[in-house]
């Protein structure tokens, strides 16, 4: 796909965990906390992308597309309104299609004081194999749709379903955006080597991602949220020496099923209580780490 | 290197879907539902209740559960006929002890073979819903249409015969349905299927079929065989499904709580004591309306 292939890519310098520059949150917030629903569009009829599968059955994939549409017909309020709940804003990683297939949705999260970053086109249109122009056009994209649609200007990327290529970093650093949540390197966020402007990661997590608590490591409803809360205490206690991050990625068609969705609620209320986190959007924790940190982070990178 | 610059084009990049089968709506903006009784969950009971050949056909793949090893598999064939002759009874009486009614999803192959099982279903009064032929009976786009309208037939006229009733629903196995399932279902005079899980309420499809989501995640099969969780966490997840939607319901109008259940899976002796457990517990609550899928699609449409 890229001419060259790196095997290390580049994007930041080695900085061990151990005596780093201490970060402070607002107020001596110990936990930068945000949550990232995504709001996504699976086409049920995609073109093939010759590097990726999309549906692994015959369309219409009757199971893969309908579980996804459950977020935009039942689960995402559900979700939404736990979280507005416990005054937990989001910060939403949108396929921008989104936008116009489901206005009501995108709607409901706007209102909701949301922030929204890109998740691409659709969750079934893949970057691999992409030329800059077309890249381009997907970033350029991105920033008319969501601009139209909520009078947001996205600030950050996700790549759609995770497809890259080795210029998507430069290119949205190119486009002024300010964060990625592609690189799962860190606790803290960290400046990204670019071309051209500047960059930090965000972290997002795959780990603690609700998709992989149900469908890679199998769990019950109540042992992801017994998780959630596992990762919201040891990331607490550890930003007492520098502040941590901890993101929970959501998706309503999964979170939000009947079953899931009480325990997910005593996770917000436990944290919305417990006094040490910063309750952010991914814009607000960017803003504080270049105002404060990014430079003494940056020296050298 | 590029891709194709086709695939940058969106065509059905619109207001609503990306297809024509079913209009958009949010459950939360519906009118909503009343269930008899002044019930405002009704839990849905539906087993699946199928005959395996030890000969997959793999036309067009093969269904969950069915064989994994060199022929004969007696392992696989042997354990799924259990369910037939053991667990389904284990469970027709647990049904019966709780006094509740359930949906049977029955292969027409289960009326052939087993007349007897059809007429003890009928007996306690539980609803037959066609479940395709036997589980080499799989539908997706790749199967010609005539051959998956067929198996429609072969499915309803197995189960018309031995039932003297022919099934108001149908379940696909897998829930894998084709671009043509909806318009044959139709055509065939069925009033509603189970496939798509994208909801929590019936809906009706543009050609007038009905969908009553038989909501995957909440299966035995999902929670017990796929994510390897405990039969007492299965139930534990129910009530917690129960206690969610009955509080959602107080505000919203009716929900609909799918159970459904593989005799191979949840009515193993170490099993079934928490699924009777789980049955007892939902029988005690008071806004539980247990009633059958075409019980559900008649109080739905009598209010739309």
């Amino acid at each position: 796909m890229g001419d060259i292939q790196k095997a290390d890519p580049g994007l930041y310098d080695f900085a061990p965990y151990r005596d780093r520059p201490k970060i402070v949150w607002p107020g001596g917030r110990k936990v930068a906390v945000w949550v990232a629903p995504n709001l996504e569009y699976y086409e049920i009829d995609p073109p093939a992308n010759p590097h990726r599968k999309s549906w692994t059955k015959p369309h219409p994939d009757v199971v893969g597309y309908s579980h996804r549409d459950h977020s935009n017909r039942v689960s995402h309020w559900r979700m939404a309104e736990m979280m507005s709940k416990y005054g937990f804003p989001g910060s939403v990683s949108l396929s921008v299609a989104l936008c116009q297939h489901h206005p009501e949705v995108v709607r409901d999260a706007n209102e909701r004081g949301w922030e929204f970053f890109s998740h691409g086109i659709y969750n079934t249109r893949y970057a691999y194999g992409m030329d800059e122009a077309q890249e381009r056009a997907i970033i350029e994209d991105s920033i008319r749709t969501v601009r139209e649609a909520t009078g947001q200007t996205i600030r950050g990327w996700l790549a759609p379903a995770l497809t890259h290529t080795p210029r998507t970093l430069d290119l949205i650093a190119e486009y002024g955006l300010d964060y990625t949540c592609d690189l799962y390197h860190d606790d803290q966020p960290q400046p990204v080597k670019v071309k051209s402007g500047r960059l930090i990661s965000m972290p997002y997590s795959l780990e603690v991602n609700d998709h992989y608590g149900f469908f890679v490591y199998n769990m019950s409803p109540r042992d992801y949220a017994d998780t959630l809360i596992r990762q919201y205490e040891r990331l607490a206690e550890e930003g007492e020496a520098s502040g941590t991050v901890m993101c929970i990625p959501l998706h309503a068609y999964l979170i939000g099923q009947p079953h899931r969705i009480g325990p997910f609620g005593e996770v917000l209320r436990h944290i919305a209580q417990d006094g040490r986190a910063w309750i952010a959007r991914a814009g607000e924790i960017a803003d504080h780490y270049y105002q404060h940190h990014y430079a003494e982070a940056a020296h050298g990178a | 290197m590029a891709l194709d610059p086709a695939y940058l084009d969106y065509p059905r990049r619109r207001e609503g879907y990306d297809h024509d089968l079913y209009p958009w709506s949010s459950i939360f903006d519906r009118k909503p539902v009343r269930w008899p009784g002044g019930k405002s969950v009704a839990v849905w009971l539906c087993v699946s209740l199928e005959w395996f050949p030890m000969t997959p056909s793999d036309t067009p793949f093969r269904a969950p559960g069915h064989m994994q090893t060199s022929y004969p598999d007696y392992r696989h064939y042997t354990a799924r006929e259990y369910g037939t002759r053991v667990g389904f009874y284990r469970l027709l009486d647990a049904f019966r002890k709780a006094g509740v009614k359930a949906s049977v999803a029955t292969n027409g192959a289960i009326a052939e073979r087993y007349p007897s099982v059809i007429a003890d279903i009928l007996a306690d009064g539980h609803e037959i819903i066609a479940h395709s032929t036997d589980m080499n009976g799989t539908i997706a786009s790749t199967l010609p249409e005539e051959e998956e309208r067929a198996l429609i037939a072969r499915s309803l006229e197995a189960l018309e015969s031995v039932s003297g009733r022919r099934p108001a629903g149908w379940l696909s196995i897998a829930r894998s349905q084709s671009w043509n399932t909806p318009k044959l279902l139709a055509e065939a005079g069925l009033r509603y299927c189970c496939d798509w899980v994208n909801d929590e309420l019936p809906w009706r499809f543009a050609n007038g079929l009905v969908n009553l989501p038989l909501n995957h995640e909440l299966s035995d099969r999902q929670i017990i065989t796929v994510q390897q969780q405990s039969a007492d966490s299965y139930a534990e997840q129910m009530i917690d499904a129960f206690d969610w939607l009955a509080a959602e319901a107080a505000d919203h109008g009716g929900r609909v709580l799918p159970l459904h259940i593989t005799p191979y899976i949840m009515a193993l002796p170490y099993r079934i004591g928490a699924f009777e457990g789980l049955l007892r517990a939902l029988a005690a609550r008071p806004e539980a309306w247990f009633a059958t899928g075409e019980e559900i699609i008649s109080a739905w449409e009598g209010q739309q």
